[in-house]
């Protein structure tokens, strides 16, 4: 089976970030990128599943800018056998991502899509059941296990109140949550190698898609300020603020 | 126009969540409809009719009875051409289940709602809540998820509105449920808990958690937890606060022993009042804090705990 997994290359998550003065957006110029953390381990779950055995090939997909091709490589370099960089200097929209992710399944024909469940500067958390719909195909969201059983996936998801599992039908989708696995770093040689590993780039328009814009961004502002608070020297004093200051408790 | 509101329920009762959602609708200024897909969950329809709505509609089908996608949004896809607003939780169901209406219904989507400022325009964090985006929908029918606790919850009245049954709409195949494990707690729902208090690595190990639960249950408090702790395994995965966790705003949270990541941030730095227990007097948790204590949480816990015992 071939797996398809999706990158995208975010604002670092260590990063704090700043709102530029004009409310357009975050000022993303000279800040540190990388690639948004739940993407790190859908690659490694595609890698896992390649040394299990249930994956002959994993190709690396990202929709974003050229800079993307870092990020790409990384992936490569931890085991991705190729990559497709659909370049685009804008932000694509969720849907807008999901149908270019869809018009690449045509091309590709995969048995499973792996996706980060969000990514952490939209924070949307919608490609991967967007993609789903398109494709109709079932989908597994916020997986924390995955194990391929007969023809079908069974999928351990993390939901409101405890955990769910799904069994599947492939091909599928499936977006991962922070505990499905602790991503590997890659080693030097394996960077190296990944260096020769084959990286195509396309544009929405060879896969025959055209953006369209399903909302506008009016303004964006820094969140609201939390005022300073104090120090209590003990537990005395605080059970005293919550009670008679706060009164909270 | 009318608004359609997807609950969120367990074939018994409603989700609070639900009631918030219904409060943002209110805001639309619409009539509103609430969808309740499910299988032996005419309860559910008939409490529902009581939350001032137009209209209940009731769709029961053995695809709907784990609330799975595929099923719920084929069902919410074929109803939504009549509606100018389609409105979810953004719980783990809404999350789940609206991405795919919108797709289905080639529609773009507004994630995690916190403010309508115009039946078009909708306030959102963005960046794990340390940046605020006001987004206009350039759609016919917006699709948006809701943060329950940025809405006040509408309380159920003598009324009843009328309940339609649909003809059930099954999705494509290929998923099935298998089965699900959930946390039992007696304690408050996180999500509505008035009191919070929440633990990190600091407590060290799951038995000291149960520290944190004494003093939750002398508070009427839920436990919530920090991801490192979640990771470590002191913790379950839904107790965790946070940008990928749950998003709680009590009137008091109480952290013990966590840092105070920008991760965790995002998860409760819109609570009333907070309180931040930590010996790491440098703690990033203790700029967000309302009353500090540097102090041992080992010591703290449970001079706390005597503290706040009835009567002294």
């Amino acid at each position: 089976m071939k797996v398809l997994v999706t990158i995208k290359r975010v604002i670092d998550y260590h990063v704090k970030v700043r709102v530029k003065a004009d409310q357009s957006e975050v000022d993303l110029a000279n800040v540190k990128m990388a690639a948004n953390p739940f993407c790190d381990i859908a690659v490694e779950e595609a890698v896992r599943m390649k040394e299990k055995g249930w994956v002959s090939e994993i190709v690396a997909v990202s929709v974003g800018p050229a800079a993307a091709q870092e990020q790409l490589r990384a992936a490569l370099a931890l085991g991705a056998d190729r990559a497709v960089l659909v370049q685009s200097a804008e932000v694509a929209e969720p849907l807008t991502v999901a149908r270019l992710l869809a018009a690449l399944c045509e091309r590709e024909q995969p048995g499973l899509v792996l996706l980060g469940k969000q990514s952490i500067d939209t924070d949307n958390n919608q490609v991967g059941q967007m993609l789903a719909a398109l494709k109709g195909w079932p989908q597994g969201t916020f997986a924390s296990r995955i194990e391929l059983e007969g023809d079908e996936l069974l999928v351990t998801r993390e939901v409101d109140g405890g955990l769910q599992t799904l069994a599947l039908a492939l091909p599928a989708v499936v977006t991962t949550d922070l505990r499905l696995n602790e991503p590997r770093y890659a080693s030097l040689p394996n960077i190296m190698k990944a260096k020769q590993k084959p990286l195509e780039t396309l544009t929405p328009d060879d896969l025959g898609i055209t953006p369209r814009a399903h909302s506008r961004v009016l303004r964006v502002t820094p969140p609201p300020v939390r005022k300073a608070g104090i120090k209590v020297a003990d537990v005395a004093e605080l059970v005293d603020k919550l009670k008679h200051e706060a009164k909270v408790i | 126009m009318t608004t359609l509101v997807i609950a969120e329920h367990d074939n018994e009762s409603l989700k609070p969540a639900t009631l918030h959602v219904l409060g943002a609708a209110t805001r639309l200024g619409t009539d509103i409809e609430l969808l309740v897909m499910g299988k032996g969950c005419r309860a559910v329809a008939e409490a529902a009719a009581r939350l001032g709505v137009r209209k209940v509609l009731l769709a029961e089908h053995a695809g709907h009875e784990h609330q799975l996608a595929e099923a719920g949004a084929a069902q919410v896809a074929a109803l939504a051409g009549g509606y100018c607003h389609l409105l979810a939780p953004a719980t783990t169901f809404g999350k789940n289940l609206m991405p795919r209406v919108a797709a289905l219904l080639d529609l773009g989507m507004v994630s995690e709602v916190i403010a309508i400022e115009a039946p078009d325009t909708f306030v959102r964090p963005i960046y794990a809540g340390n940046a605020i985006a006001t987004v206009q929908s350039l759609d016919a029918i917006k699709v948006l998820t809701v943060r329950a606790i940025a809405f006040e919850a509408v309380m159920p009245g003598e009324q009843a509105a009328p309940i339609e049954v649909l003809a059930p709409v099954a999705g494509p195949a290929g998923s099935r449920f298998l089965g699900e494990e959930l946390s039992p707690s007696e304690r408050p729902e996180l999500t509505s808990a008035r009191v919070v208090i929440s633990g990190g690595r600091g407590l060290g190990s799951k038995d000291n958690f149960a520290l944190l639960e004494r003093l939750a249950d002398r508070l009427g408090a839920a436990v919530g937890a920090s991801r490192a702790a979640v990771d470590a395994g002191f913790a379950a995965n839904d107790m965790q606060v946070g940008q990928t966790g749950k998003i709680v705003a009590p009137e008091l949270y109480i952290a013990v022993g966590l840092s105070g990541a920008i991760q965790h941030l995002a998860g409760m730095k819109d609570s009333r009042v907070i309180v931040a227990i930590n010996k790491d007097a440098e703690a990033p948790i203790f700029q967000v804090a309302d009353y500090g204590l540097v102090a041992d949480l080992f010591d703290v816990l449970p001079e706390l705990e005597r503290q706040l015992a009835p009567g002294s």
